[in-house]
Parts: structure tokens; C-alpha cells; sequence
């Protein structure tokens, strides 16, 4: 499969990318080079195996229901570029 | 009776066709993935770990108790339990989900298919069924009221554990989605899964709305989202229909998107900040494995399940021979259903006859009065037992049903026990037939033109006699007596 | 003939200790942990120009170095007591800047520690500073960094600047020069193994779960490994044995006992049967490593191993698998990268703006491309396609091993296709640039314990590894073998030059 540039633009706005006008060409380009590589896995017969999304999966450890951490506002806001009455500060966002 | 079930347009009817999902937030100490509290209307980002406000690095491990809850409000809607179930990422960019995804479960949630019955006002009942219920995490709060050009985000919702539970789309009317929420709602109270308070957000419906002529194909919905209370959500469902039915006749086409429920005005607009179609991306979370349940385990839980709304309804049926219409609303709510079977414990006569006489008293006078003060059962100034006392001295003949009136609202001031204020001000029945008798000759002879009237035939001046006997005695007279009496003295 | 580039004089032979013999020189009190500390910090001042630190942390370290003079005085040294380390700056370090090697994370002062490093500084060791690497560890040398290449300490004939390899690759420019005893790396697709052949330096990548992943910046979750980066076997045993165990923090760390590795060192190879993979076998694959893998056969049969061929036939469609995963899972890990709780920001009118300008110039380029990739193989109609069949392809990659392991103990490979390359040469097609992989990334989609060990040279002089790969948790017969190869090839005295 190969992208269009449109679709370039379109994967950049979902993950939050800004791509200038002049970089949408040379990042078509490469995007189609991996994709090209990627493509070799058509050749493979999955058939009936199943998926794994992760290898060596200990079952699912559950920790207690107690309260164990928080109460840290300056930790969590001591890297932050903005800040006011103890919140992160974004543009406005329109509901 | 499916009328019922259809919008009347300018072209004939038209049927609604609904669909809720319902976040139910799950009653836990501490969030689905980190250590941090969940207490509501802490101050901001206090009840943030570095889980929650994704620092790099940082990983999710799962709280015990919201897997458990989420398997005890599967049982409690009748649904399979999965023992297999997946995380996923859901993949978003929003100001209140710091990682850029939600972790949730997509193809493998840990509850499958179930359902739950509900009544409607007519007295019939309806199965609507259940898709999934899946765990995932809560979002932050954005406030966009402290500054002109800024939202302010607070994360101490982020990551509090939620169920979502998705219904089928089986729903026909507003009637019938209140009545679902409200099944849903008594059954995670009952179950002590979720506390269902609306106002604070821990219950929360997101509403697909559709609407087709009657055999055709669904229609293209419309999602209303975050309707946070019964009533904004049959006022949601009401005024899309409308719309969307206005908007079809006049030849236009309903937009799959997604709404806001605007309660001041009762309508609902587009939500601007969800005009792109998402593509949320959902993979496997790799940060967590599998989770598997042991079916032992399962069982464990489901030999701890509470009596359930429906059982407790049909049992008060049986048992106590209450009317159905009674029963729904004493098990609708699960402190209801516990102060009334606290009150039945103490009644002295459990017979069907009391217990009625009772859950008149709770649902009629009880509960008009908490509603008058806006005050719950929690905060009720009458305990089950006294209650339970005031209708012992019905039942006993100690006062009647109209002096009850009177010390019940002394009980609800002074929150003393029936028997000792009947005592203090002397409200006891008089069932003396000759005191009584003295009075009724009394009032007899100070009427003589009455008494010639009734007996000519005017019946209905019976009730004047007894009227004027029960004045006199202040109402204390057994009525009853009074009447037997005056039948004896008037022929 | 050496063509280490950092020459060892003799008044400084303290920088070319392996861990092991600094350790005990330490415990005998022939020097404190605070004049060997000095001598990594002059050597690390002297040879700024390989770049291999983001952050040097000088200050800390000659504290820390008194601390543990204190406890050496005391004869309460613990293991690792006194050593200073390299810390690859993927690991958050409390109080100190963290940026995975990226503009966007600049400045990022984590309040709490990983718990590799963690673990490490609690056996007593001494963080000389953080490592350079590629940019979110997506790189084979090193060429991502938004705080600049690292140069090898190694030299071709032609003089020409070369690569240390990557991600890793300011670790292993750090342990090879003489700028730390030994350091930490990680590995998703080779990033330990790889730089450590291109440098001379045993690189382990433990079992996927072995080392806890809680504090360290993720890339792809289900591939990240933390490992040691040394200059010997031993040490590397000893480097594991403090940076594994149980983390209940990381969901998907291992239950399972960490045994004392050095303990397996000296038990030889005799009777073990060695897998060799034809697979493995790449066409056009240059005479050097060809011959350098004939070599490990030999060796290991002189020491009474038994040769097996065997068959790993998804081999060639691991590295297309992991250019599916790993970028799918990077675009999900990288999204909190957003301009709003820390690191850069660069405004914008509306939020979605911020976040555009911001990811845009905050991340590389390479970094972009993975991202737009993960995001492309995960979107709505390729989702089955591409992720979907990876995952699967991965079973397949996984179930080769498992049956090998029924034949074989340990599997002999070659660590890389070729040996390192100059910084002016790097290919412009990011597939040529991915293919520096192809025989490492197996291992991490199985979850296998991998070793690369120096064992010879390339015609060019440069230094190339063997590698060999085990059972899930059997880190021990990887040290067993590493250990019969270390001392065939007598490459360790040759790393220390004229020193001893």
C-alpha cells in the first residue's frame, strides 16, 4: 500500500503533527519506503494463528483498593510551562 | 398500546429508537490504575499520582476492588462474565486526558451480554438488554470559567475507575430510558458497586438517539452526551425526537454526531470540539497483560450478590401480599427497601393489612414530608421503628387514621415515638361506648330539624352526625363506635 | 594496533578497570571511591568531544563517592559499592534533567527515580552523569539526538568519525573510553547489543520482565529491556544482578527469582548444545562477520559444545514485524508529549495548535516518521492489515524459538551485519538504516535474553560481536557461553590496550 498526500496530512492532524508544505513530499516519500518494507508480511501465511500483544505475560497483578499516593501538587506541577490556582493552563477549549 | 411507543409527526407516526450508555462510576478508595484517592471535591490536583498525570515513564497496575465490582454488577444484570478480557489504549488528543488515551477495554470487556427488566407507569414490563459492560478510566476536568482565553485543567477525576454499560438499542420512549436508569441505578446501589448520584457526576448517560418510520431500517442517531440526571435525560430524548423528526418531514437528513444536552434552554446543540470523525486507534494496552479470572472466584462473588431490586420486589409481593405498584417503588432505591424492612421487623402485627397500612405511610406521608424538607431518609427525623410504632397504634385502635395525621407531624418535630406523644397530649382513642353515647344524644337533641330530615329520607346528613361527634370529641371518638351508635339512635 | 582513539596513559589506569576488578580495588583500599570518581570525571572532561553525556552530574557524584568512601571505611560496602556508572538518559533520575535525547522533554526534571536506577544507586553505585542516545531510543547510531551525535572512541585507518552505534550509544562511547566503568542502556530492537558490538562492549538484553520498565521513558512497551552495557561477562553478571528483580509497579515484570549470575560464569560449555540458525545467514552477508561467526563455532566446540543447525524460519519478517509494532506502540506512548505538563511548548492560538507546534518541533524527524507510521498501521481500515498481522508474524517469530529450544541450549549468531560506520556515511533511506537490526530485533519480539560479546575485528580494525540468545529467564547459560567466547578471543586485554 502506498499513502497519498492527503493522507499524510490526515495521520499528521491525528497525531498532532504540524507537516509544512514542504516537508508533506519528502515524508510521503519515506512513509511509502517503510510501508514498502512493511508489505513483506503479506507474504507470511497467518492463517488460524492467533494475535500476542506481548510476550513472557505474567497474569495481571491487582493491587489493594488503598490510597497509596497524590497529595504531591507541587511535584505535579513543578514541570508544567503553565500554571494557575494549582491547574495546568491550556488555550480555551470549546465544548 | 403501541401508540405508546410513537412520535406523532406532520406524516404519521414515528418510532424512536435508543440506545444508553451509562458511566457508572465504581465505588473505590483509589483509582483504577494508580494509588492516588478518588473523594470528590478535593482541591485541585491534589488527588493526582504521576500515573495519573502520565510523567514519562510511569505505569498503570489495576485496583482489585473495580475488577470485583465490575464482576458483581455483570451478575447483577444478568450478564455472562468473561474470564478473558483485554485493556485497550483508545487514542485521543483532549485537554483532560494527559497520556493521549484512555485505557478501556474495546473487543473483550470484562462483561458480555445481559439484560434488565423494567416497569413503566401502564403496569407492564419490558426487557431491554445489555451489550458489555467494560471498565476504563475517567477523564479530568476542564474549567473554563476563571479566564477569558484559558481552560484550566484539574486531573483529580483522571483515572477514577468507571463502568460503562452499553444497552442495545431496545429503548422506545423517555419513559423507557428514566426507567432503565433508574433499574440501573437501584440495582449498582443495591449492589454497592456505584453510589448513582447523578449531581456529582458518578452516574453520567450518553444517549444515541434515532428515530425511523415504524418497520423501516434504523435511522442515522445522533449521541447526546453527559445528560446528568433523569429528568435532563427524558427532556434530551423528547426534544431530539422532535428534531430530528422535524428536521426528516421538511426533507432533511439527521448528522451522525455527537451533541451537547443544554439544560437551561432544554435542547440539545452540536458539540464543536467533536467535529472530526475520531479514529481512536485501539491496540492492546501493552503495559498490561491479560486479565484472567478464576471462575471459583467468580462464584465466590456471586454467593455474596445482595437480594436484588426484582427478587426483593416479588418476596414483599409475596410475603406481605403489597401491591406491585408499592413494592417497585420500595425497592427502587436500596435505603427505602432497608428502612421499610426494618419498620415491617418492628411492627408488632406483621400481617398484610399492617404492612400495607405501613407502606402507605412511607411512600404517602414519610416521603412527602422528606420531600417538603428536602430531606432523605439518612437525615429523616423518624426512625423505621417509630414508624412501625405509629402504625402498631393505628392497627391497636389507639388513635385513628386522622389523629395518626396529627402525630405524625408531631413525631416528625419532635422525633419522639408515637406512643409517648398520644400519651403527653392525651390523643388516645375514646372507645367508651357510654361516653360516647352522651354525646351523640347531645348532638342529636341540639339538631332536631336534622334528624327529621334524615329520617325522611336525606342519608347523606350521616356524615354531618358523625362530623359533629368527632368535633366534639375532638376526633378521639372511635369512629367505628360513632358510627355503630348513631345507626342504633337514628334507625 | 589498537584503534581505541582514547589512549590509556599510565597515571590514569584507574578509567580502565573492569567493574569487578574496580570493586576489589576499592574493598583493599588501594583507592577511594572518591579518586576513582575523579578519574572518570577528568577522563570524561578530556574527551567532551565524543559527546557521549547529555548531562554530566559532577557535583552529585563526588558526593555520592563520599558516601561511599564512608561505607567502605566502615566495611559496609554493598555490591556495587563505590562504582561509577553511566546512566542513559532514558531513565528518570530524581532531581535530575531526563530527556530521552529529546528537544521536547529539554529541561524535564523527573521527581521521582526509575527503579533500575534505583536499584543500582541502592547497591551503592555513583551516577556520573546521563548518556547520550538516540532520540526516544529510535535509532542504530546514534544520530537522532537533538543534543548531537556521539562519536566512537574507536578510529578507522581513514580517521573519519565514526558511529558508537544506537540507541545506546553514549553509554557504550562512555564505558569504551575510559568515561565510566559501566553503564545502563535499553534495548526495543538491539539498541544495547548493537552499539556494545560497534564498541568492543558486552551488552545484555535481559528477558522481557526481568528488568522493571516503572520510571523509564517508554518507546515500545512490549519490546523495552533495560540491560547492562560492560566491559566484560562478569560484570555485566553483576551489573543484572542489582537491576532485575519483581517491580509491583510494572505490571509486566516477572515473578521470578533473580539468581546469582556470576555464579553460572565458569561452568563452561561442555555438553551444551548450540543452535545456528540458518537464517541468520544473510545474503551478502561480508566475509569479516562470516568468518568471525565461524570463529564463535569453533571456539565453542573446542570447549566441547555441540553444534546444532537449526531453523528459525520467520527470521526475515521479524524486522518488518517490529517496523509495525514498535512505531504503533511509540505513537500511543508518545502522545503525552504535548506541550502542557512539562517539557516544551511552543503556543498556539487554539489547543490543537499548541499541540501541532509543539510535537513539531519538539520531536525529530526520525521520530515523527515512527510516529506517523504507528499511527498510520493503527488507524480505522489498516488496523487488521498491518497491526494485526505483525502481532500474529510475532507468534510466529516467537514460536520458531520455543521449538529450537527443544533442541538447542543457546542459539550462536553474529551481533550485526557489519561492523560500524562513519558518521558522513549514513544511508538516507531510513530502511537501510532499520536493516542495522535485523539480526537483534528477533529477540525482543520473542522476549528472549540476548548477549553480544566483542570477539574480533572487521578488515577495517573495527571491533565486531557475537551474539547469543537463550531460553526466556536463562540469562545464566548466556553468561556460561559469553564467557567461553570472552576468553577464546582474548578481546577483554585487547580492549585495555597497553594498560596491563
Amino acid at each position: 500500500m502506498s499513502l497519498d498526500q492527503d493522507t499524510v496530512k490526515q495521520i499528521a492532524h491525528l497525531a498532532r503533527i504540524k507537516l509544512s508544505e514542504d516537508r508533506i513530499k519528502p515524508m510521503q516519500e519515506d512513509l511509502n519506503r517503510i510501508l514498502h518494507f512493511i508489505d513483506q508480511l503479506n507474504e507470511v501465511e497467518t492463517g488460524s494463528t492467533e494475535a500476542i500483544a506481548g510476550v513472557n505475560t505474567p497474569a495481571m497483578p491487582m493491587r489493594d483498593d488503598r490510597v497509596t499516593d497524590g497529595d504531591k501538587v507541587q511535584d505535579i506541577l513543578q514541570n508544567a510551562p503553565e500554571v494557575a490556582c494549582n491547574m495546568f493552563v491550556v488555550p480555551k477549549v470549546v465544548e | 398500546m403501541t401508540n405508546h411507543y410513537f412520535y406523532e409527526g406532520t406524516t404519521g407516526p414515528w418510532e424512536l429508537v435508543i440506545g444508553l450508555e451509562v458511566h457508572a462510576q465504581v465505588i473505590s478508595q483509589s483509582k483504577l490504575f494508580s494509588g492516588a484517592a478518588t473523594a470528590f471535591g478535593a482541591e485541585p490536583n491534589t488527588q493526582v499520582s504521576f500515573v495519573d498525570a502520565a510523567m514519562p515513564g510511569m505505569l498503570p497496575v489495576i485496583n482489585k476492588i473495580c475488577v470485583e465490582e465490575a464482576v458483581r454488577t455483570g451478575l447483577g444484570i444478568n450478564a455472562e462474565i468473561n474470564l478473558v478480557s483485554i485493556f485497550d489504549r483508545k487514542n485521543y488528543f483532549y485537554a483532560d486526558l494527559p497520556s493521549g488515551y484512555q485505557i478501556s477495554q474495546n473487543d473483550r470487556p470484562i462483561v458480555g451480554k445481559g439484560h434488565l427488566d423494567i416497569e413503566l407507569e401502564d403496569g407492564t414490563t419490558r426487557r431491554i438488554c445489555i451489550t458489555r459492560l467494560h471498565l476504563e478510566q475517567d477523564a479530568g476536568k476542564s474549567i473554563h470559567d476563571q479566564h477569558p482565553e484559558k481552560s484550566y485543567i484539574d486531573l483529580n477525576r483522571c483515572g477514577v475507575a468507571l463502568m460503562e454499560i452499553v444497552s442495545e438499542p431496545d429503548i422506545r420512549s423517555s419513559e423507557e430510558a428514566a426507567a432503565y436508569v433508574r433499574k440501573l441505578r437501584s440495582i449498582v446501589r443495591c449492589l454497592g458497586t456505584c453510589d448513582g448520584n447523578m449531581d456529582q457526576g458518578s452516574m453520567r448517560v450518553d444517549v444515541n438517539v434515532s428515530v425511523r418510520k415504524p418497520g423501516s431500517s434504523l435511522g442515522t442517531r445522533a449521541e447526546i452526551k453527559n445528560v446528568n440526571s433523569i429528568k435532563f435525560l427524558a427532556q434530551a430524548i423528547d426534544y431530539e425526537a422532535e428534531r430530528q423528526v422535524a428536521l426528516l418531514e421538511d426533507g432533511g437528513e439527521v448528522l451522525q454526531e455527537t451533541r451537547l444536552f443544554d439544560s437551561a434552554k432544554g435542547t440539545t446543540r452540536p458539540m464543536r470540539s467533536k467535529e472530526h470523525a475520531h479514529d481512536y486507534r485501539y491496540f492492546p494496552d501493552p503495559d498490561l497483560p491479560p486479565l484472567v479470572l478464576d471462575a471459583a472466584w467468580v462464584e465466590g462473588i456471586r454467593k455474596t450478590m445482595p437480594e436484588l431490586p426484582d427478587a426483593k420486589k416479588a418476596r414483599l409481593m409475596k410475603d406481605y401480599e403489597l401491591p406491585a405498584y408499592d413494592a417497585s417503588i420500595i425497592v427502587a432505591e436500596t435505603e427505602t427497601a432497608a428502612y421499610f424492612e426494618a419498620a415491617v421487623k418492628a411492627l408488632k402485627s406483621r400481617d398484610s393489612k399492617a404492612v400495607k397500612l405501613l407502606a402507605n405511610w412511607l411512600i404517602g406521608d414519610l416521603f412527602g414530608a422528606l420531600n417538603r424538607e428536602d430531606k432523605t431518609l439518612d437525615t429523616c427525623p423518624i426512625s423505621e421503628i417509630h414508624l412501625a410504632g405509629l402504625v402498631d397504634q393505628i392497627v391497636e385502635g389507639v388513635i385513628s387514621g386522622k389523629i395518626a395525621k396529627d402525630v405524625f407531624v408531631r413525631m416528625w418535630e419532635t422525633g419522639k415515638d408515637a406512643a409517648s406523644l398520644i400519651e403527653e397530649h392525651g390523643l388516645k382513642q375514646v372507645s367508651d361506648e357510654g361516653a360516647i353515647l352522651s354525646i351523640v344524644d347531645k348532638i342529636l337533641d341540639e339538631n332536631p330539624k336534622m334528624v327529621e330530615e334524615y329520617k325522611s329520607g336525606k342519608d347523606k346528613l350521616f356524615g354531618f352526625f358523625v362530623g359533629q361527634v368527632m368535633k366534639a370529641t375532638e376526633g378521639k371518638a372511635s369512629p367505628e363506635v360513632v358510627n355503630k351508635l348513631l345507626k342504633e339512635k337514628l334507625g | 594496533m589498537t584503534n581505541l582513539a582514547v589512549k590509556p596513559s599510565l597515571k590514569n589506569d584507574l578509567i580502565h578497570l573492569t567493574l569487578a576488578e574496580a570493586r576489589r580495588g576499592l574493598e583493599k583500599k588501594n583507592f577511594s571511591a572518591v579518586e576513582l570518581t575523579k578519574a572518570y570525571l577528568d577522563s570524561m572532561e578530556e574527551h567532551r568531544h565524543l559527546n557521549a553525556y547529555i548531562l554530566e552530574t559532577p557535583e552529585q557524584a563526588l558526593e555520592g563517592a563520599k558516601e561511599c568512601d564512608a561505607r567502605l571505611a566502615k566495611g559496609e560496602g554493598r555490591s556495587l559499592e563505590g562504582i561509577p556508572l553511566a546512566m542513559k538518559d532514558l531513565f528518570c533520575t530524581k532531581g535530575i534533567q531526563t530527556t530521552a535525547a529529546s528537544h521536547i522533554l529539554e529541561g524535564f526534571i523527573p521527581p521521582y527515580e526509575s527503579t533500575v536506577s534505583d536499584n543500582l544507586t541502592k547497591a551503592g553505585t555513583i551516577t556520573l552523569g546521563k548518556t547520550n542516545m538516540d532520540e526516544f531510543a529510535m535509532g542504530s547510531a546514534n544520530i537522532t539526538s537533538y543534543f548531537g551525535n556521539v562519536i566512537s572512541p574507536w578510529k578507522r585507518a581513514d580517521g573519519k568519525d565514526l558511529t558508537p552505534g544506537g540507541s545506546s550509544g553514549g553509554t557504550a562511547a562512555a564505558v569504551a573510553g575510559g568515561l565510566a566503568v559501566a553503564g545502563t542502556g535499553t534495548d526495543t530492537g538491539g539498541s544495547i547489543r548493537q552499539p556494545a558490538a560497534f564498541s568492543g562492549l558486552v551488552g545484555l538484553k535481559p528477558t522481557y520482565g526481568r528488568c522493571s520498565r516503572w520510571g523509564t521513558v517508554a518507546f515500545a512497551s512490549s519490546l523495552d529491556q533495560a540491560g547492562p552495557i560492560t566491559r566484560d561477562v562478569r560484570d555485566s553478571a553483576l551489573m543484572l544482578k542489582v537491576m532485575a528483580g519483581h517491580d509491583s509497579k510494572d505490571a509486566t515484570s516477572a515473578h521470578v527469582e533473580v539468581p546469582d549470575f556470576a555464579k553460572a560464569l565458569e561452568l563452561g560449555v561442555k555438553g551444551l548444545k548450540v543452535g545456528i540458525p540458518k537464517e541468520y545467514h544473510l545474503e551478502g552477508m561480508p566475509e569479516d562477520i562470516l568468518n568471525l561467526w565461524d570463529q564463535g563455532k569453533k571456539w565453542l566446540t573446542d570447549a566441547g559444545a555441540e553444534l546444532v543447525d537449526i531453523s528459525l524460519p520467520h527470521t526475515k519478517y521479524s524486522l518488518p514485524t517490529y517496523y509495525v509494532l514498535a512505531p504503533a506502540e511509540a505513537s500511543s506512548n508518545l502522545a503525552r508529549y504535548d506541550g502542557v505538563r512539562y517539557g516544551l511548548r511552543v503556543p498556539g492560538r487554539t489547543l490543537d495548535e499548541l499541540y501541532e507546534n509543539t510535537r513539531s518541533e519538539g520531536f525529530g524527524e526520525e521520530v515523527q516518521r515512527r510516529i506517523l507510521i504507528g499511527t498510520y498501521v493503527l488507524s480505522a481500515g489498516y488496523y487488521d492489515a498491518y497491526y494485526l498481522k505483525a502481532q500474529k508474524v510475532r507468534r510466529l517469530v516467537t514460536q520458531d524459538f520455543e521449538l529450537a529450544y527443544q533442541k538447542v541450549d543457546v542459539i550462536l549468531t553474529p551481533t550485526t551485519p557489519s561492523a560500524a560506520f562513519a558518521l558522513d556515511e549514513k544511508p538516507t533511506d531510513p530502511v537501510v538504516m532499520y536493516l542495522n537490526d535485523v539480526l537483534t530485533v528477533p529477540a525482543n519480539l520473542a522476549g528472549l535474553p540476548a548477549i553480544s560479546v566483542p570477539a574480533g575485528f572487521s578488515k577495517d580494525n573495527l571491533p565486531l560481536g557475537l551474539q547469543l540468545i537463550g531460553p526466556a529467564f536463562d540469562e545464566n547459560v548466556l553468561f556460561r557461553t559469553a564467557r567461553v567466547l570472552e576468553d577464546a578471543a582474548q578481546f577483554k586485554s585487547f580492549l585495555r590496550g597497553h594498560v596491563s
